[in-house]
């Protein structure tokens, strides 16, 4: 049986300044790779492969930290964990950030939806590294992992919300995606209980950038089953949803994606 | 087959249909109604494959496996009435705002697919519309809902909220059906982002906060349970004080609702 191995890599290069326009997020989609360097290795299943992988692994980027998410459901919690750490890190940044500070306070305003989603992710954060921690051994639990913002200009709102809403869009592909790849029931409905205020985020992000719109449900961001029309959220497999993580550079750290399941 | 004699079906499965030992059966049947007392039902006792064997689940669906066929239809009913709720607004004349009408046609066009997917999917089995009446009649209620926009958003506010709870509810009982479960948490989501939306326009937060209902009385059962801080077993009660507190554990997780717990919702529009 052939089972797609593929091993998502990131390290930034340190080479690129600031990315002022919303073309260059908005590639994040098509795997464009935005100032870092991305290796997608893919292969059959076999003992040799994974060799390779692990040579590779060795002498690719020796300076930076790896880690193998690991299989099964353990595996999903680890990549769960790394997604959302990405998110805290990054409204941390946020709330840090001139635009933020900028903003006047008001009831069910601006500075509260993004303060509310800072608070939502460091809780989903810190709640999956507990939950990891009870069910694994320390090595077996994926590390803090280091970001790099540099390319966002957090002075500006509109590179903020964009950014703001690819990480919330493609949270919720996420958790879409890995639902059927969970063995445990409980697992499931704790990633049922994110994924929607994921999407309530990704919500209140979208009416941000285009208010009154339809854009809070929009046709780009949504899909089509069975041909009843475009009203479903996409669902995502890992290997492309870290793919296209890797593709942003803000990670950092080395992930290693090859044994979460595929089915 | 019609509402009634559906959800007559799945009340007697609640009640007659429960897996498991008869130490838990007897658990079960001392604690129908009580659902606050089957969190520590082992889930394994209630399922037969190799996926759920080794799970424990905290989920009161445990105590019962709808099928997959119960299940669209559940969802098919809750799609039925927010898509007939939304295209009566929409045909009202005066009723939705210029400025709000993008937002509810859009909401709208979702319910539509959303029906026609689940019944398509059915076919056969697909239960029959039900005959709604959105003043809630059924419920006792006389509720202004098409000549009074506050009512209208704050209904729409309500079936999406309580949409998203009946899907994920209804997730762990999916568990060995990869598709369907799918295509499920692809609608709850969807519905998620509508709720958050609805509820802003309404002057709320996106996010639920403790079991905070901005509803009639009658409503309360829509955010019964919310307050909830234990996920996973770990109380986070406390533990979050520099980011917003209890407030913001509660907004940052979602809770489901069991089918038992929407259909008392439901009924309160549902005629026959």
């Amino acid at each position: 049986m052939k089972k797609p191995m593929i091993n998502v890599q990131s390290f930034h290069d340190g080479r690129e300044g600031k990315m002022n326009s919303r073309r260059q997020f908005l590639k994040i989609g098509g795997l464009a790779v935005v100032g870092s360097s991305l290796f997608l290795y893919s292969c059959e299943e076999d003992g040799i492969a994974d060799e390779e992988i692990n040579a590779l692994d060795a002498k690719g980027v020796d300076n930076k930290r790896v880690f193998n998410l690991g299989k099964g459901d353990l595996g999903i919690l680890n990549y769960a964990y790394v997604l959302e750490q990405l998110e805290a890190a990054f409204y941390t940044e946020v709330v840090n950030g001139f635009y933020y500070n900028s903003l006047p306070e008001s009831n069910r305003g601006e500075k509260q939806i993004l303060r509310d989603i800072w608070y939502h992710e460091v809780i989903h954060r810190d709640f999956l590294k507990a939950a990891l921690n009870s069910i694994a051994p320390p090595g077996k639990v994926a590390p803090e992992l280091n970001f790099n913002f540099s390319g966002v200009d957090f002075s500006s709102r509109d590179n903020v919300l964009t950014v703001s809403q690819i990480l919330e869009d493609t949270g919720v592909s996420a958790y879409n995606g890995a639902g059927k790849l969970l063995e445990s029931a409980d697992y499931l409905l704790l990633a049922g209980k994110i994924v929607s205020v994921e999407a309530r985020h990704a919500s209140a992000i979208r009416d941000l950038i285009r208010p009154g719109t339809t854009y809070f449900a929009g046709d780009d961001v949504l899909v089509d089953l069975g041909g009843s029309g475009i009203a479903y959220d996409k669902a995502v497999a890992p290997r492309d949803v870290l793919a296209a993580v890797a593709s942003t550079g803000f990670l950092e750290t080395k992930i290693i994606a090859n044994n979460l399941p595929t089915a | 087959m019609n509402i009634i004699k559906f959800l007559d079906d799945l009340s007697d499965k609640q009640l007659f249909e429960t897996k498991g030992s008869r130490r838990d059966s007897f658990n079960q049947m001392k604690n129908v109604g009580k659902n606050m007392a089957l969190a520590s039902i082992p889930f394994a006792l209630a399922a037969t494959s190799k996926k759920t064997s080794a799970a424990t689940m905290s989920m009161s669906s445990a105590m019962f496996q709808a099928s997959p066929t119960d299940i669209l239809n559940f969802a098919l009913t809750l799609e039925y009435l927010e898509r007939d709720f939304y295209q009566m607004g929409m045909d009202t004349s005066g009723l939705i705002p210029a400025a709000d009408r993008d937002v509810f046609g859009q909401i709208l066009k979702h319910e539509v697919s959303h029906v026609d997917f689940l019944a398509t999917a059915l076919g056969d089995a697909a239960i029959e519309k039900p005959e709604f009446d959105f003043s809630g009649g059924p419920g006792g209620l006389s509720l202004d809902t098409f000549g009074n926009y506050q009512i209208f958003l704050a209904l729409s506010q309500g079936f999406e909220d309580t949409g998203v709870r009946a899907y994920k509810g209804q997730a762990g009982a999916l568990i060995d059906n990869d598709v369907l479960l799918e295509y499920a948490l692809q609608i709850h989501s969807v519905e998620a982002r509508h709720a958050s939306q609805v509820r802003r326009m309404r002057g709320e937060k996106g996010w639920i906060t403790f079991n905070d209902n901005t509803l009639p009385d009658a409503f309360s059962g829509i955010y019964a349970g919310e307050q909830n801080t234990v996920q996973g077993g770990v109380n986070l009660s406390g533990m979050f004080e520099d980011f917003g507190g209890d407030a913001a554990v509660t907004e940052a997780f979602d809770e489901p609702l069991t089918m038992e717990e929407v259909n008392a919702i439901a009924s309160v529009f549902i005629v026959s």
